[in-house]
């Protein structure tokens, strides 16, 4: 069973995301004073330490001058852990220092803005699943370096690393189990592989799972947090794009019933493809979901971006999503949903 | 971005100098022989034989990132060329019919010879002023909207569609945003695959990401020689991998975006073959390789029945550029 998660304070819809140009600055002068991460992330437009995404952080001057300056929070980039055993992480929405086990306690949620701070795959799984009802598929997939594309080290060697850090062959965990007793074909997009990002790998088992679930006649829950194509390969990522798109298709033809979550953060080129467009899109409180990112919006642009801009509440209020769902909510709203989609594949009708 | 972009494709340009400068030569020694009785005609016929040399090796060996810049040029042939020069009837359909009309993508039908299509283009405009009005050929959700209520005209007057790429990519600013890029961009490129009648994809120059593939699914894809697709631009690219916008050439390098390329790895159907010097140097001869194509490619696709057309299409993409026997099937 999924940890129980306490409730947290009541939500701040205003709160996801204030003040961002000024984080905005304060993550640019990190990434100034960083020397370059070898192996950089492989988001389309999102810049993100990929050791560092589950919160490896602890607490550094800047944190200090920012709990002192409420102006200069990080946005989307926690520091790299200078001691062992990170104790304390800031929050990326409202910049509070939380302590780390009562962070992990509330299920990875901001006790202070409720923001839900980027969960990783495998934490996931075992927060949506029923107690050991997950099959995992197809977990034997691994990337190739077919570009054979070298920035500070060859893509294959990065691959190679990720995997012996991570434990798992690529970003996208997929299988079959059950959410409160219904079966569904479940596909998790884990940030902390390569930010999330989407290769071959990655866009094939999305497709998989298009297929088991049309095949199997389940519901298809997706989660999403990637920075978006991956580039290192090229345009074989870009056309994941169009094989997921492909495959849904497919699914859709057969009646099958698809739902997406979003999480923070969903960008770029999964943005653009199947996690926009499955039957219902939900999304975590806070999270960011855009297709550019906004650093390179506001650098584009030049100018500075709206308070919660991209932000899962500001994509609601514009029509973008059907609904914002907490952690602590999400199995509950998802067996609903998936009873609500029963009949697409032939459930009971209504009673007269 | 524009002046940044005009100077950064006249920078990548550089390779061109000792064509211009023989192609400046030629042309004072024609004058010369315009305006006086002298005969330099063997002068001038031995400069031609130089300057066709002088093109032909530079152009055989072109690096990844110079083809980004031939690609980029703003003398290379633009939508407008082709509707005014190629299609020989043209009734331009605007608006998305919900927000607003975006200039970016151009939408309407079409006709060439016999042949009636659906046209939908990213446009770039020939001078500064159009290129502006059109936000350089950077598409808003709009845009993907209004191609896809286009298609589904087409769909029901079962004609087919031709599009021709040729966007940096999609626009990132903050109406776009609000108003779903990345949404219009995915239901563009879901819708595509169950359109049921012919579609022809062309990239006539920038293949810029998601903003190209917006409009780039169909049963054939295929680049014109010195076009260019990628997942990322090069500066981008250089941005965040080397945090150095000096390494933009070896990120072009690096991201395998040129014609030949992609169809090494099965991404593209074909390489439609440019005039030597690329199209800028003769627009009217790359247009007709184009039109060319559109016609073979349209008969070919209309003798086949639409569910086989969709089931291939859908085939063609869920395997693209795969390695054979590399991933499980399930059927
Ligand atoms: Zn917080």
């Amino acid at each position: 069973m999924p940890p129980e998660f306490m409730s947290t304070r009541p939500t701040d819809p205003e709160s996801g995301g204030k003040q961002k140009t000024s984080a905005e600055k304060a993550a640019e002068k990190r990434v100034e004073a960083e020397r370059p991460i070898p192996g950089a992330p492989a988001g389309r437009e999102l810049e993100r330490e990929e050791e560092g995404v589950f919160g490896e952080a602890d607490v550094t001057k800047e944190d200090l001058e920012a709990q002192l300056n409420p102006e200069r929070r990080s946005r989307l980039r926690w520091k790299k852990k200078e001691m062992p055993g990170g104790l304390w992480l800031k929050c990326e929405s409202c910049g509070q220092m939380i302590y780390r086990k009562e962070l992990e306690e509330k299920g990875m949620v901001c006790p202070a803005c409720d923001f839900h701070f980027t969960l990783p795959g495998r934490a996931r799984v075992n927060m949506v699943m029923d107690e050991g009802s997950f099959q995992e598929e197809f977990t034997e997939l691994t990337a190739l370096d077919r570009l054979q594309f070298k920035d500070t080290v060859l893509y294959g060697e990065k691959v190679r690393r990720t995997v012996e850090r991570t434990k798992q062959n690529e970003a996208l965990i997929l299988g079959t189990g059950t959410i409160d007793g219904r079966p569904v074909v479940l596909a998790v997009l884990d940030f902390s592989f390569m930010g999330g990002s989407m290769g071959e790998v990655v866009g094939e088992k999305i497709s998989l799972a298009c297929d088991l679930a049309r095949t199997r006649r389940e519901p298809l829950v997706i989660f999403t947090s990637s920075g978006g194509a991956r580039m290192h390969e090229g345009m074989l990522s870009l056309m994941q794009m169009a094989k997921t798109s492909a495959a849904l298709a497919s699914l859709n033809e057969a009646g099958g019933f698809s739902i997406c979550v979003l999480t923070n953060p969903t960008t770029g080129g999964v943005t653009a493809s199947f996690a926009s467009v499955c039957d219902i899109t939900l999304a975590e409180p806070g999270a960011l979901i855009g297709f550019a990112g906004p650093r390179v919006i506001a650098t584009t642009l030049k100018v500075e971006l709206p308070p919660g801009f991209q932000r899962a509440e500001f994509l609601l209020e514009k029509g973008q999503i059907d609904h914002i769902v907490r952690r602590k909510e999400m199995r509950t709203l998802l067996a609903q949903l998936i009873d609500f989609g029963a009949r697409a594949w032939g459930g009971p009708k209504n009673r007269a | 971005m524009s002046t940044r972009r005009n100077d950064t494709t006249a920078a990548g340009m550089a390779f061109e100098r000792p064509i211009k400068a023989i192609e400046a030569q030629l042309s004072e020694l024609e004058a010369i022989s315009q305006r006086t009785n002298l005969d330099i005609s063997s002068e001038i016929e031995a400069l031609r034989k130089r300057l066709s040399e002088a093109i032909e090796t530079t152009y055989s060996d072109l690096t990844p990132w110079e083809r980004v810049n031939v690609a980029r040029h703003t003398e290379r042939p633009v939508a407008s060329d082709y509707i005014e020069k190629i299609i020989d009837e043209f009734v331009e359909l605007f608006g998305d019919k919900v927000y607003g009309d975006d200039k970016a993508i151009v939408t309407g039908l079409a006709r060439i010879e016999d042949t009636r299509f659906m046209l939908i283009a990213h446009r770039k405009g020939n001078t500064t002023k159009q290129r502006m009005a059109y936000n350089f050929g950077c598409a808003h959700p709009e845009g993907y909207r209004k191609a896809l209520r286009k298609m589904r005209l087409a769909e029901k007057l079962k004609l087919p569609i031709v599009t021709l790429i040729n966007t940096p990519g999609a626009y990132p600013g903050i109406g776009a945003e609000e108003r779903g890029q990345a949404a219009a961009i995915a239901e563009n490129i879901l819708q595509m695959f169950s359109i049921r009648v012919p579609i022809v994809v062309i990239v006539i120059g920038e293949g810029g990401s998601g903003g190209a593939l917006g409009i780039g699914v169909g049963d054939r894809v295929f680049m014109m020689e010195h076009s260019y697709y990628s997942v990322i631009s090069p500066e981008g690219c250089a941005a965040i991998l080397w945090k150095d916008g000096e390494r933009t050439p070896d990120a072009a390098e690096a991201l395998k975006l040129t014609a030949p390329d992609l169809a090494r790895l099965k991404l593209i159907d074909g390489v439609i073959p440019e005039p030597l010097g690329g199209a800028h140097r003769a627009p009217l001869s790359a247009m007709a390789q184009v039109k060319k194509t559109i016609l073979e490619t349209l008969f070919e696709l209309e003798a086949i029945p639409t569910e086989r057309l969709l089931a291939e299409r859908r085939e063609k993409f869920r395997r693209t550029g795969e390695i054979p026997g590399r991933f499980p099937v399930i059927p």
